[in-house]
């Protein structure tokens, strides 16, 4: 479980974070969502220390992330794992590579358990056939999988997930929302989805917030965010046309 | 106060580089690969500089010493001191400025601008260590050696190509080199070769480490390392010599 407290960050003048408050659940898919530029993705950056935060708590179980020193949050960080936007694998390492790095650095495994524990994880995320290939050889959604890969192949306790489905095809990106709910739930880790993407909010979205202008404007679950009062939430969920007539023949 | 931050941000990078690894062994591999790609990559052209180097540094003290008065050993002595207390060490490091320094900055900006970076971070890898710490040793490590082998070389180009032309004869340029030879000369430039081979990675790794945006800023940031890199290395050429010759 991890639990936020009046979490605020700043860029000079600009507030990007404002008193956000937030407990994230173990065992379930945690979703921020917000329109673009209101401070998800850095939220996501404060929590795993990239950006330093102002002021607030960030407690991962009972250990304040935001008062740990560097080498502190080393060994917190070796049970984070993290998908990026764009992946971020190492361009000049194989899929395979990839997956065993961690494992490389943090283990005292031998080689070939090594192997087998990257063979196990790009299985689980149906990419076993790609081995051997570069990122630079594979797609845009088969990199999003190779990075869920290396983020699970340390078997952590934390799985952050930034924007998983940008860039990506419908079919793909159900595929790759499964496939975290799947992690989720068997690993009985504690996942976070910064996302913009209501496919992924209506299908994964055990526990929500909804951010805007930095701050935490709605909590609830994927039942609830339909039947919201909300108004700067119902922009966002009802954004389209399509989904305003839909909501309208759902209220009556 | 920019050019303070920029120091200062420096020297912190640099710290942070030699924080203790995560694990040796992983390091150990990453050294011999920079040593491959800065050390036995440069050798090409390492070799193909000196050699033209000592070729027109002899032509060139051939002509100017066209005197009477001035013995033909001269033209030996004059591209061995040349070559040893300046081309050897400074300008094999000027073009390592240009070649490593764009490659090490591009490298690890597009690392920055691609999230790698963040990735190592979120996973508990020391970055800056993992990425620059290695270049490091590999570069203090080999530098030395182009720069020996970059003398040898430049000598056999003023040989070879002063002897061709017919500049020098072959007894008067042997003479040449070897007269008055003060091996104080070598060890100077090696001191200043290993000073500029730790230059050298870290100015272009800084630069590559705080890029910021895109591929165009990842450009910007290998031009920047490269003209930084040159501007500190020449800086301390001068440092080094007063100390140590002056």
């Amino acid at each position: 479980m991890i639990t936020v407290n009046h979490l605020n960050k700043s860029f000079g003048e600009r507030q990007i974070l404002k008193d956000f408050s937030f407990q994230f659940e173990r065992g379930k898919t945690n979703l921020i969502i917000g329109k673009s530029g209101t401070g998800k993705s850095v939220l996501a950056k404060c929590m795993v220390g990239l950006v330093e935060v102002d002021n607030g708590e960030i407690f991962y179980e009972d250990a304040d992330f935001v008062k740990m020193n560097y080498d502190q949050r080393k060994v917190i960080r070796k049970e984070i794992g993290m998908l990026f936007q764009g992946g971020a694998l190492f361009d000049s390492m194989t899929v395979e590579e990839n997956v065993m790095f961690p494992l490389s650095m943090f283990t005292e495994m031998p080689e070939a358990e090594k192997r087998d524990r990257a063979q196990f994880c790009l299985e689980r995320v149906k990419l076993s056939h790609a081995l051997k290939l570069f990122p630079a050889e594979i797609s845009g959604g088969m990199k999003k999988r190779a990075a869920i890969a290396r983020a699970i192949a340390l078997k952590p306790k934390f799985l952050y997930c930034d924007e998983p489905n940008s860039g990506l095809d419908p079919q793909t990106s159900i595929l790759i929302d499964e496939l975290i709910k799947d992690i989720t739930e068997e690993l009985q880790i504690t996942t976070i989805v910064i996302t913009h993407d209501m496919n992924s909010v209506l299908e994964i979205g055990d526990k929500i917030a909804f951010l805007h202008e930095g701050q935490k404007w709605w909590e609830g679950t994927r039942k609830e965010i339909l039947l919201s009062d909300n108004k700067e939430l119902n922009d966002f969920v009802y954004a389209t046309k399509f989904l305003k007539e839909f909501k309208d023949r759902l209220r009556g | 106060m920019n050019l303070l931050f920029h120091i200062g941000r420096y020297f912190l990078l640099i710290r942070q580089a030699f924080r203790r690894p995560e694990k040796w062994s992983i390091y150990r591999i990453q050294i011999f690969r920079e040593i491959d790609v800065i050390g036995i990559g440069s050798l090409g052209i390492v070799t193909i500089i000196s050699v033209f180097m000592g070729a027109v540094i002899t032509i060139q003290s051939a002509f100017g010493f066209e005197s009477p008065w001035i013995p033909l050993y001269a033209v030996g002595l004059a591209a061995r001191d040349s070559i040893i207390l300046e081309f050897s060490p400074t300008i094999v490091s000027l073009i390592l400025c240009g070649k490593v320094g764009s490659s090490i900055a591009s490298e690890i900006g597009n690392m920055r601008v691609s999230e790698q970076i963040d990735a190592l971070e979120v996973m508990g890898v020391n970055s800056a260590g993992y990425l620059i710490l290695p270049k490091l040793i590999a570069s203090v490590l080999f530098m030395p050696f182009l720069v020996t082998i970059s003398m040898f070389l430049g000598h056999l180009g003023g040989y070879v190509f002063g002897v061709i032309t017919g500049v020098v004869t072959s007894y008067e340029f042997v003479y040449g080199i070897q007269y008055e030879f003060h091996p104080f000369n070598v060890v100077y430039a090696l001191v200043k070769s290993l000073c500029f081979a730790f230059i050298i990675p870290s100015v272009s790794a800084y630069h590559g480490y705080y890029t910021k945006g895109g591929s165009l800023e990842v450009g910007a940031s290998s031009i920047k390392a490269v003209v930084y890199s040159i501007i500190v290395v020449l800086l301390f050429n001068f440092i080094i010599t007063q100390l140590m010759l002056a």
